[in-house]
């Protein structure tokens, strides 16, 4: 970067004109830099997909230290897995019901932030403060908060039930670890709403208003359709970060009880690291970015037929 | 929506917008009560929502079983490193993108946004084989290289992209005509508009390096080595089971300075996120 600007004195006249033009010093300021972005996006992601790919196509045996060559064998190993379909049912709950969840609350949070309150800062602040408490220690207190004889359980004792033993029963061990994932991060979204609704013009519901139109009808007519592009942005987040979710996993329930809560990446992750298949490993490592692929393209096509406007 | 709202309406939302905080603010809470009680209290019933009793020497285990100060250390300077690596490369970039012309700059991006498209953790794998052949495993270097200058800052480049694009080209052209070159040009006046924007995503860099979890858990084997997320799941006993008192003063201690500085400028945070070209 340090060359891109030595060359800026004018031209003496009569010389012939300087190889050094403007256009072309621009450009080699732009390569410059754009350098360490390129070089890193290759080095750390392109070049390890391409190895990801490569490594698929292999049975690694890392104690033996062979690497064969098999084609194949691991995407059929991916068809015929069984526990295989179990992951990626527990992926698909996982991530339909955070998002679901995630993306309502966000937008019922956005609205009641909305009003004209007193103190209504103090709730925003709040209602986001998850999201800048250590994601360990959040998950780490809500284990603590969900065990058997947790503080959850104490206080539905209080008022006579008793409670499940959260993370060790496959439905709600499901509820928790969403539930817990959900009021981490929710406070993003909500803030995202907030803007968004701060944007619509205050006139349209005036006129709404004059028409007589009740404040459902308004926020279904007006609020909704002017908000959809953030709310499609936001399910694109919530979804290919629901994908990513890992730490909770690994600390509530390591992917039990039996693969009840074994997300893909987590799976990957077992597949990989703790039984050194890494070429399975990378073989579900293939699924999980073609799902994160299909699912972006698919979002940005729906863009057209569901989004209202955009700016 | 937004009229002068009744007093009953006004009470009902108060009301709901309170019990809608308990899952919120609980938790935090009883994290640092539930750190000061004696182990025979965390789980006593009915549940102490003030300690009845205090223990403080749960603090002092959480440094006697690990190098916690150590521990402190590495996620401290690695977050701090990667945010400031991550403002240089990704400001760099999306300056370049937005205001600079030069041949392919199209290609180049679309192939940098790519990043966006590939979760790191598609790449683990062979990112820790190539760090293994690197001789960087169990070293801080995945921790901080990846971030920095791979997929996790193509957001970050993205966002500056979008906020260097709103610049008025006057700005530059006058610049220009007093010989600036594209660097000072960079340096002097854009990067000082930015700062709004600079600040924001560096708050997001921070936390996202302060959580990374499955990273350290691949790349890292010493305790010495470890990063905070990864520490705190280490205070077990003999059986596996987690010491849920000390785990949860290692959490107090990793989760309250983060807080502390979000109570101090929880506008710069929450605002930020809001104006970061992230609306629709």
């Amino acid at each position: 970067m340090a060359v891109a600007h030595q060359h800026h004195e004018t031209p003496k006249a009569g010389t012939p004109p300087p190889f050094w033009t403007i256009a072309r010093r621009d450009s080699l300021a732009g390569f410059l830099f754009i350098a360490p972005q390129l070089i890193g996006i290759i080095t750390f992601v392109l070049v390890p997909l391409g190895l990801v790919f490569w490594y698929s196509l292999h049975e690694w045996n890392v104690l033996a230290n062979t690497f064969t060559f098999t084609g194949s064998q691991n995407y059929r190993m991916v068809l015929e897995d069984t526990n295989l379909l179990e992951v990626l049912g527990a992926t698909t709950i996982f991530s339909v019901g955070l998002v679901v969840l995630n993306l309502s609350l966000a937008l019922l949070l956005a609205v009641l932030l909305n009003q004209k309150l007193a103190g209504i800062a103090v709730f925003r602040a709040l209602f986001f403060s998850p999201v800048v408490v250590s994601l360990v220690a959040w998950t780490i207190v809500w284990g603590f908060l969900l065990q058997k004889n947790g503080g959850i359980n104490g206080m539905l004792l209080m008022v006579g039930i008793e409670g499940p033993n959260w993370l060790r029963e496959d439905v709600t061990a499901m509820i928790s670890v969403i539930v817990v994932q959900v009021f981490k991060n929710v406070g993003l979204n909500m803030i995202l709403f907030l803007a968004a609704l701060q944007g619509v013009p205050k006139e349209l519901y005036e006129a709404a208003r004059i028409d007589g139109a009740p404040a459902f009808k308004q926020f279904r007519r007006i609020t909704l359709p002017l908000i959809s592009p953030t709310i499609l942005l936001t399910s694109i987040i919530t979804i290919v970060g629901s994908l990513q979710v890992f730490a909770q996993i690994a600390v509530l329930t390591q992917g039990g009880p039996g693969l009840s809560t074994t997300v893909l990446v987590y799976y990957l992750y077992q597949q990989a690291f703790q039984f050194d298949y890494f070429g399975y490993g990378s073989t579900l490592s293939i699924l999980l970015f073609v799902i994160v692929a299909v699912l972006t393209f698919a979002q940005w096509q729906m863009r057209k037929r569901i989004v209202f406007y955009e700016n | 929506m937004k009229t002068d709202l009744s007093p009953r309406l006004r009470v009902a939302l108060y009301g709901l917008m309170c019990v809608l905080l308990i899952p919120f603010v609980f938790p935090t809470w009883w994290m640092v009560t539930s750190s000061i009680k004696p182990i025979s209290d965390i789980f006593a019933f009915p549940p102490q929502l003030i300690p009845q009793n205090y223990d403080w020497t749960t603090y002092s285990k959480v440094f006697e079983l690990q190098p916690f100060v150590q521990q402190y250390w590495n996620s401290a300077y690695i977050a701090a490193v990667v945010t400031i690596g991550t403002m240089v490369v990704s400001s760099m970039a999306g300056y370049a993108f937005a205001r600079i012309r030069f041949p392919y700059a199209d290609t180049i991006f679309m192939i940098v946004l790519l990043g966006l498209l590939i979760p790191s953790e598609v790449t683990i794998v062979p990112l820790f084989q190539m760090f293994l052949k690197a001789g960087m495993v169990n070293t801080h270097w995945p921790l901080i290289l990846v971030p920095i200058f791979g997929a996790p800052s193509v957001f970050v480049t993205f966002v500056m992209r979008q906020f260097f694009v709103t610049l008025p080209a006057e700005l530059e052209e006058a610049a220009r005509v007093d010989g600036l070159g594209r660097f000072k040009i960079f340096r002097k006046i854009a990067l000082p508009l930015a700062k709004p924007a600079l600040a924001s995503v560096a708050i997001f860099t921070f936390l996202h390096s302060w959580n990374l979890f499955l990273e350290p858990i691949v790349f890292l084997s010493s305790a010495d080595k470890f990063t905070l997320p990864q520490a705190l799941t280490q205070y077990t006993d003999a059986y596996g089971g987690p010491m849920w008192n000390i785990q949860l003063a290692a959490a107090t201690l990793t989760a309250l300075p983060v807080l502390i500085v979000f109570i101090i400028a929880q506008k710069q945070f929450v605002e930020g996120l809001a104006h970061t070209g992230l609306k629709g």
